[in-house]
């Protein structure tokens, strides 16, 4: 492992109701992230392929902490996103090299399939900062009903010297999905997008 | 029948390696369960409550279960704490009332829990943060095992819910060294040494 990990969080939610009417089965998110060591705090790097390796190395390593916070075979997942917040002294381009060039492959191979592109976010932030992270259809880009996100956040974290990163993986949509547009069960999941 | 009124629950899991010292073998882990249910008393003074305590002690049942199966089995667990956050149109009293059922679910599943279980309780709105203490759970002198962790979520707990909360550890601070009465130490008796 080239990433220096500090602390990983989990984070699930289950939702059982939703203005009054009953979700059955409750929808479910997880979100697991990761604080590292940030190798190029304080430092302009050219070279940020070191981050892109750790970004291959966490896709796996966090995507397979969703499936198992979730309870899920792989093939079950319905929804996924990313996303990262660089401490004080590192650079937002640090985010970008985690997410982009490397992470996708590997999480999707936890997640089975995946042939939508994966939504993310990044910020620089500090501790207790909040991230949103996107959610999307994994197969299907357009299917509307699971166009989400989930927000998570750690009191101590990311320290100047860090990066938090997470990926989300949930098995369901929204909890009362009626704004129409492609849905799960006609999405095709050939092309990533419909 | 149970008034209970569940609307949605969270779980917490983080595993710290280090805090910038030398990474001990075993890694400290943390977890928190989160229930957000309907206050049965919102919105207007109820002088009869305690009722509602009955209610609540399956869902603390369900939600220690959860945390111990997280964590790995009761026999890893060291620490451990309660909270509660009520929305705006409840009374902090209403909080209270988790003591009996979230205590005793935690107890009935952990050996040797002797000491109290530490809490901590507050009125709140939608996206509140409830820090909960966490302690030894057989002798709340144990200095290596105070510890605390923040919970939350981004939409609870609305005007007439309440969030309730449990937490779990299985170990001392990451890099425990500010002394006082050691786990190995403990006599175990009186729940506070």
């Amino acid at each position: 492992m080239n990433a220096k990990i500090r602390k990983i969080a989990v984070n699930i939610e289950e939702t059982h109701q939703e203005m009054g009417r009953k979700i059955d089965p409750a929808t479910r998110k997880a979100v697991a992230v990761a604080v590292i060591e940030n190798p190029f705090a304080n430092s302009y790097q050219e070279d940020l392929s070191p981050l892109m390796d750790i970004g291959a190395e966490l896709g796996a390593l966090l995507g397979r902490k969703c499936i198992e916070a979730l309870g899920i075979t792989p093939e079950q997942a319905e929804s996924y996103g990313k996303s990262a917040m660089v401490g004080e002294n590192g650079e937002l381009e640090h985010a970008a090299a985690v997410l982009h060039p490397k992470m996708g492959a590997p999480l999707r191979k936890e997640v089975e399939k995946g042939a939508a592109l994966v939504p993310s976010s990044k910020k620089m932030g500090s501790p207790g900062q909040v991230l949103d992270v996107p959610l999307g259809h994994k197969d299907a880009a357009y299917v509307r009903s699971h166009f989400d996100g989930i927000e998570v956040r750690l009191n101590d974290a990311p320290r100047a010297n860090e990066i938090m990163v997470a990926i989300a993986v949930t098995d369901s949509g929204r909890p009362l999905p009626r704004v129409g547009g492609l849905t799960h069960t006609d999405a095709t999941g050939k092309d990533g997008l419909r | 029948m149970s008034k209970l009124n569940l609307r949605k629950t969270a779980y917490s899991f983080e595993e710290i390696f280090h805090e910038g010292g030398p990474a001990p073998a075993n890694p400290l882990r943390r977890a928190a369960a989160l229930a957000i249910i309907e206050n049965p008393f919102a919105g207007r003074y109820e002088p009869d409550i305690q009722w509602f305590m009955e209610d609540l002690k399956p869902l603390g049942l369900q939600m220690a279960t959860r945390l111990v199966e997280l964590l790995g089995g009761a026999d890893h667990i060291e620490g451990y704490g309660k909270g509660a956050m009520v929305g705006e149109a409840g009374e902090l009293e209403h909080g209270a009332l988790w003591h009996a059922p979230g205590g005793y679910a935690m107890r009935e599943l952990l050996n040797d829990s002797n000491a109290i279980v530490p809490s901590s309780k507050k009125v709140a709105g939608v996206g509140g943060r409830l820090d909960v203490p966490i302690t030894h759970i057989n002798a709340s002198y144990v200095r290596s095992h105070f510890d605390s962790m923040e919970v939350g979520l981004n939409d609870a707990p609305k005007a007439n819910e309440m969030a309730l909360v449990l937490v779990m550890s299985t170990g001392p601070r990451i890099h425990d060294r500010a002394g006082g009465l050691a786990a190995k130490d403990i006599k175990g008796e009186d729940g506070l040494r």
